[in-house]
């Protein structure tokens, strides 16, 4: 009989009940709101890739009144051209385009952006924040003075509401929310990063635990060793999935004190429409609150349906289990290999440098998800659970995703092989000044 | 049939034998005696017997059959390098552990709070084990080596941390455990241990085994034939009894009497030696001295070392 789940259970027990899991578990949401924001932030100020951005303007009333930046362009093109861009959007260069149908001082929704990826929120303010000036002035320009409070409550009342919309191959469209999709790919991604991270070092450190308390030598009289590194490596899975699981039923929890805020408390409301829209206006008034009020919440939940929040779960379980077994055994050998902390450092290095990597190129993916680099790196096992998932939220096609998942099991059940005759060898071996050209000798020996 | 037997082990690491052709039988329901300085192999042999390890190449048969996973249970092993998870609650690891070698839990929980009654130390059962101290632990593990009631014993270095009162608790312990049926193989650098404890041992070194036997009869094997003598009366007239082929180690006062040890010629016995001696001096006792485990094994070590 296996023993493998009795050493699981106490693994995940040990664990679950340790006051430093119950503080992660609460403190967990809030630190990582920081870990969202900061680099979102920093990806937003450093893209370097130049866009340019297609305006069919049927109306005819806002030529040149969109503002290039240094890396987005807007090109003005001929309204008759509609059609052909529509049809061919992918051979015509252009990175989106947008078309204003009416005057947006009556319509306000007369204005969509069109694109085959998903919009980067650059973009998406660089045409709002534009045109709302250029509006803003519009207006006040045909007023006269008197009255002024009255005319400024009435300005404020223009709003832009950009619906982006993805092309489908067919021509088809769906309704996109671009910081949804980035929102969403870089919570996946770093995710899967920080649990990679923190559960691979807990198994490292278990092993070690294990080693240095010479406990090792007892329980391997009972058990095989492989059965005591499966059961370490599943147990702490599990304790990561258990983190995830109380993770989102807590952020469902403040979803819904949210969403209790957004109803009762309109400042609130306007303050967090007022972060969204990126206006910088601080004195929004209440006209733009309310209007945003009924619809920010009920739309937010309706573009995180479009973003398949099932299947995106179900792909994070995957690649964060998949990832994390990966890497896990590599740092159940290295705890295998070594007596003490200090001497994990040499054999921790090549480990981190994929994880940091991947990282890094997760962070490219958000500007550009399907370039070459990115798909090559959400290829390869090391990885592909950090790059693939901030990725997915920019419609992958599915043979790219069962393509890399089934590299990813090719994967770890390498590693695991690999690292389990490592660490065979290593846990009963003491006082021994480990280099690589030893584990290669324990991992031929293993083999014997 | 010996309860343990290991034929013609070998087993290499990457760059030294460890084992080179090691042979041993343990008879069963008895205490065997492994020995051999540092390095000499008997860990690697320990772990071969327990399947942490496998033999290049040779067989272990155990009560006859080749040596087998389903063997685990049947085999306690206190391994010399021992320590528990510090973290966790010493009743709880010791419900663990017991259940790795597949007790179920309410077995073991049962045998469990009778050995911890047995040793008085009920009150540790919620502890964490860093509470304890050193001697304590050993306890907890001593008595998760024997809660499985295995039928093979292996001690390697079982005294070590132990204070004298607790080191015989654990001999009176493991002598129990031969006279429930139990075999008991026995590693220690302490021979004098191993005079009072073992039936049987074998001594290894470079990874040879280079001596066997019962303990008494390889104490007699080493015999130097040496007699000691408490007499009283002239010590001058004893000296000129025994001048020639006896040659006298020493002659000191103890107490009232005289204590005198003698090495006698080969061939001689002590017969001869108190017929010279009866007319001289009163003879108050007088004994075969055999050599103590710790001279043999000093001895054939070092005459290994001058061999090889």
């Amino acid at each position: 009989m296996s023993k493998i789940p009795l050493i699981l259970k106490r693994e995940y027990l040990t664990r679950v009940k340790k006051k430093s899991f119950i503080i992660m578990t609460i403190l967990g949401p809030l630190f990582f709101a920081a870990m969202v924001i900061i680099p979102g932030w920093v990806a937003s100020m450093s893209d370097s890739d130049e866009k340019t951005v297609a305006v069919i303007d049927h109306s005819g009333l806002y030529i040149d009144k969109i503002n290039d930046t240094e890396i987005i362009k807007f090109e003005y093109i001929d309204p008759a051209s509609e059609d052909n861009l529509r049809n061919d959007f992918a051979g015509s260069g252009y990175y989106a385009f947008l078309i204003i149908s009416d005057n947006l001082l009556v319509n306000s929704n007369a204005i969509h952006l069109y694109s085959d990826v998903g919009i980067t929120i650059d973009v998406r303010d660089q045409i709002i924040n534009s045109l709302r000036g250029y509006l803003r002035s519009e207006k006040l320009g045909s007023y006269e003075m008197d009255g002024l409070d009255q005319i400024i409550d009435d300005i404020n009342k223009v709003n832009i509401n950009l619906t982006t919309i993805k092309l489908g191959d067919d021509g088809s469209e769906n309704e996109s929310s671009t910081e949804m999709a980035m929102i969403v790919s870089l919570v996946f991604a770093l995710l899967t990063y920080m649990f990679v991270f923190i559960y691979g070092a807990q198994v490292m450190q278990g092993v070690m635990e294990e080693k240095t308390n010479r406990i090792i030598e007892v329980i391997v009289s009972s058990v095989k060793p492989f059965e005591l590194m499966m059961g370490k490596i599943l147990g702490i899975a599990l304790v990561a999935l258990t983190q995830v699981a109380l993770w989102i039923v807590l952020t469902g929890i403040i979803l819904s004190g949210v969403k209790m805020a957004f109803s009762s408390e309109s400042d609130l409301a306007s303050r967090m429409t007022g972060i969204e829209m990126a206006t910088g206006n601080a004195d929004a008034t209440e006209a733009i609150a309310e209007q945003s009020n009924s619809f920010n919440y009920d739309k937010v939940m309706s573009n995180m349906e479009s973003m398949n929040p099932v299947g995106t779960l179900i792909l994070f379980l995957l690649y964060f289990l998949g990832g994390y077994m990966l890497y896990a055994s590599l740092y159940a050998a290295i705890g295998a290999a070594v007596d003490n902390n200090t001497d994990t450092q040499q054999f921790m290095l090549p480990v981190t440098i994929p994880i940091i990597l991947a990282l890094y190129v997760a962070m490219a993916a958000f500007r550009n998800p399907h370039s070459d680099m990115v798909f090559w790196f959400s290829m390869i096992p090391f990885t592909s659970p950090i790059v693939m998932m901030a990725r997915v939220p920019f419609d992958v096609p599915l043979w790219e995703i069962v393509l890399s998942l089934a590299l990813l099991v090719a994967g770890f059940i390498f590693t695991t092989w690999f690292a389990g005759r490592v660490y065979r060898v290593g846990i009963l071996i003491y006082g021994k000044k480990v280099t690589y050209k030893e584990l290669w000798k324990w991992f031929r020996y293993s083999g014997k | 049939m010996p309860f343990l037997q290991a034929n013609n082990i070998v087993k290499k690491f990457a760059d030294h034998l460890a084992l080179n052709n090691v042979s041993v039988e343990v008879p069963e329901n008895s205490i065997f005696g492994l020995l051999g300085p540092n390095g000499a192999g008997k860990t690697t042999l320990i772990r071969i017997i327990n399947q942490i390890t496998g033999p290049d190449e040779g067989e272990i048969l155990l009560n006859g059959k080749k040596l087998s996973p389903q063997h685990i249970e049947q085999i306690g092993y206190l391994p010399e390098e021992r320590g528990l998870y510090k973290k966790m609650k010493v009743g709880e690891q010791a419900l663990y552990l017991a259940q790795l070698k597949g007790m179920s839990r309410h077995d073991a929980l049962k045998k469990l709070k009778y050995w911890f009654e047995k040793f008085e130390i009920q009150p540790w059962w919620d502890k964490k084990v860093e509470e304890l101290s050193k001697g304590m632990q050993q306890k907890v593990q001593f008595i998760v080596t024997i809660l499985h009631s295995p039928s093979l014993l292996i001690f390697d270095e079982p005294f070590s941390g132990f204070d004298p009162i607790n080191a015989n608790l654990l001999k009176d312990e493991i002598l129990n455990l031969r006279a429930e049926g139990a075999t008991v193989i026995f590693s220690t650098h302490n021979m004098s241990s191993v005079e009072e404890l073992c039936d049987h041992i074998t001594l290894i070194n470079n990874g040879k085994s280079i001596l066997s036997g019962e303990v008494p009869e390889v104490r007699r094997r080493f015999s130097e034939n040496l007699a000691q003598i408490e007499f009283s009366g002239d010590s001058d007239k004893v000296s000129a009894a025994l001048e020639g082929s006896y040659q006298i180690i020493s002659n000191k006062p103890v107490g009232n009497y005289q204590t005198l040890l003698v090495k006698m010629p080969p061939e001689t016995d002590i017969n001869q030696l108190l017929r010279l001696l009866i007319d001289q001096c009163h003879i108050h006792s007088c004994q075969e001295v055999l050599p103590s485990m710790n001279d043999v094994f000093i001895n054939v070590v070092n005459q290994n070392k001058t061999i090889s």
